[in-house]
């Protein structure tokens, strides 16, 4: 905590400051070392053998092996493809990803660009919606699911991405701020049509915005657990497979390899931790924009 | 002009088609569907089901009142044990949280104390958040697990059983996961909210000759109450839904003793077998989130000045 300074001398007000500096910088180390050393851990985890007692932080030599043993003949019968797993993964994400920026951007245009009767009302109940957790409702879905007999198929966790009202919101208040409505009068002057004029002058514009949703959207469909567990039943997602993993650790720890699983985990939350690498500073300013909700 | 608008209405309601259509198939017929089960004896005979034929062993015998509600209640719902587990979950998670958040938001605001490599400092502290926390569950499960790489360091050589069969080891575990994933997150948000306040407080605080304790309990803490209170809303919220990482550390059933059993765990176990009485438990937790959410609005709105005001006409 910060310490209370004498505030009349200028010196002891130096020699505070300095205390404060190194007691900030101490606890931002120690919170740096938490943060990482989970995934430090399982980095070296990967590279370990099958069975695993004692901590170690350095590489082990079995990262080729452990390879192989994840793309086994055994291992693709005891958890499906791992190949087939990232596949779904990517294919869910990516589809929702561009669903969902789009469709939230044609839905915001609307709003921002149009007047007519029902606009409040539309607002408003795009707004009210934003707060009610799709967990609240999934006992409905997944029995409405059935009746359309879309379980263990991807399209349920796809296609509700085109309704995805918190990156209506963000859209829409990004036009707020960056969208003059007289570019899209220019456009009707020059005689571009409404969708054209959409898709060709307004989603340019639109870049910084689609980039920020895109990356949050891909990444909480790459993350979800429980959606994919609530459809899929033959079919699985990166997040099922590690579900698998677990139920063999714990019920046959002397059949489960742990240095296959922990490559696994890294392979699974490889391609976000790069990407995220890339962006951060695009990624945090959109954090603090209000982008993300709790 | 008049005329334009009139003429461009119809292209307002052609692009909302797709988000109005998608919303009432994949979620508003799910809303209302969950609200008619909590009424309606509904379950599925578990003895013989199977994904592949799910209409052959569904028992539906019609309205039953609020029979649904109170077995979730006082029966084999367990609402307010898995309830309480949810909050006791959430708290460890959430009051080291905020703690670290507000310090490290102090900090890197601060215009006297100049910190170096923030940039650096909050990337590392935002990345777990975008991690899989399925992921960091089993990571840390097979770093706990009996014999596991850690347990082997804490325990030794002994039978002593692992942190994660003892009920508030787990539960320190899955806290700790839900601290290490959101701290940077709301440290971000906080930030935000410091940065909005006019230096010129600050400024004229330390000519007044406030200490650093001061200024923060006296200047910063009022002016980000709004802030403060959307954090601890938003979270609850957030709280309210968790699932993988408890799961994770715990399988379905909550172990030890079901004292890791969470509220939406509970929807998930039983959604081929009690619909009526996941019915009635997705109800109430759709009530809790709409009672937070409505005090989310009520504390943005009375705000005069704050950032989030857009969100006023939702209030209609």
């Amino acid at each position: 905590m910060p310490r209370s300074a004498d505030v009349v001398g200028e010196s002891t007000g130096q020699t505070s400051l300095l205390i404060r500096r190194i007691v900030a910088y101490v606890v931002l180390v120690a919170l740096v070392i938490i943060s990482l050393l989970p995934f430090w851990l399982l980095i070296v985890n990967a590279t370990r053998g099958k069975v695993q007692t004692g901590l170690e932080f350095w590489f082990g030599g079995s990262l080729g092996g452990n390879f192989k043993v994840l793309f086994s003949d055994n291992n693709q019968t005891r958890y499906g493809s791992i190949l087939a797993s990232f596949g779904n993964s990517f294919l869910i994400s990516g589809l929702s990803c561009a669903l969902s920026v789009y469709f939230s951007a044609l839905t915001a245009y609307a709003i921002h660009v149009y007047d007519f009767k029902l606009k409040k009302v539309a607002y408003t109940f795009i707004l009210l919606v934003m707060m009610v957790p799709s967990q609240a409702s999934a006992i409905g879905f997944y029995r409405f699911m059935i009746k359309l007999g879309l379980t263990d198929s991807l399209i349920p966790l796809i296609v509700p991405a085109i309704a995805a009202p918190s990156t209506f919101f963000f859209m829409k208040q990004y036009m707020d701020s960056s969208l003059p409505l007289e570019i899209v009068e220019a456009a009707r002057i020059d005689g571009c049509g409404e969708f054209r004029t959409f898709n060709s002058i307004v989603l340019p514009i639109l870049k910084p915005a689609f980039a920020v949703q895109g990356i949050f959207t891909f990444v909480s469909s790459w993350n979800n657990y429980f959606m994919p567990r609530l459809i899929l039943s033959t079919k699985r997602t990166i997040p099922l497979v590690l579900q698998s993993m677990k139920s063999d650790i714990q019920g046959n720890p002397q059949a489960a390899h742990a240095g296959a699983m922990n490559l696994y985990m890294v392979l699974a939350i490889l391609p976000v931790i790069v990407v995220y690498l890339i962006l951060s500073k695009y990624i945090i300013r959109g954090i603090a924009l209000g982008a993300v909700k709790g | 002009m008049k005329k334009k608008s009139i003429s461009y209405a119809k292209w307002g309601y052609i692009f909302l088609i797709p988000f109005f259509v998608v919303y009432c198939i994949f979620a508003l017929v799910p809303l209302v569907q969950t609200f008619y089960y909590s009424f309606i004896e509904y379950y599925v005979d578990t003895g013989t089901v199977s994904i592949f034929n799910p209409d052959g062993n569904i028992v539906d015998n019609g309205f039953c009142g609020f029979a649904n509600f109170k077995e979730a209640v006082t029966g084999k719902g367990h609402f307010f044990s898995c309830l309480g587990n949810t909050v006791i979950l959430w708290l460890i998670g959430f009051i080291p949280q905020i703690f670290f958040s507000l310090l490290l938001a102090v900090w890197f605001t601060d215009i006297r104390l100049k910190l170096k490599a923030q940039g650096f400092f909050k990337t590392v502290i935002y990345l777990p958040n975008i991690v899989m926390a399925s992921a960091l569950g089993l990571l840390f499960y097979s770093l706990f697990i009996n014999n596991g790489p850690l347990d082997s360091v804490l325990g030794g050589l002994t039978d002593k059983p692992s942190l994660m069969d003892t009920i508030w080891g787990a539960r320190g575990i899955a806290g700790f996961i839900n601290f290490m994933m959101w701290y940077g997150n709301t440290t971000i948000l906080l930030m935000a909210a410091i940065m909005g306040i006019d230096t010129s407080l600050y400024e004229s605080a330390q000519i007044d000759g406030a200490t650093p304790t001061q200024t923060f309990w006296k200047i910063t803490i009022p002016l980000i109450k709004p802030i403060l209170a959307f954090v601890l809303i938003t979270s609850m919220i957030g709280g309210l839904q968790m699932f993988d990482v408890p799961t994770f550390i715990a399988g379905d059933a909550g172990y030890p003793q079901g004292k890791m059993q969470t509220l939406v765990m509970v929807i998930q176990t039983g959604k081929d077998s009690s619909v009526g009485l996941v019915g009635a438990i997705s109800v109430m937790i759709f009530i809790i989130t709409a009672i937070l959410g409505f005090l989310t609005l009520k504390v943005m709105n009375d705000d005069g000045s704050g950032k989030k005001k857009k969100k006023k006409p939702a209030k209609g």
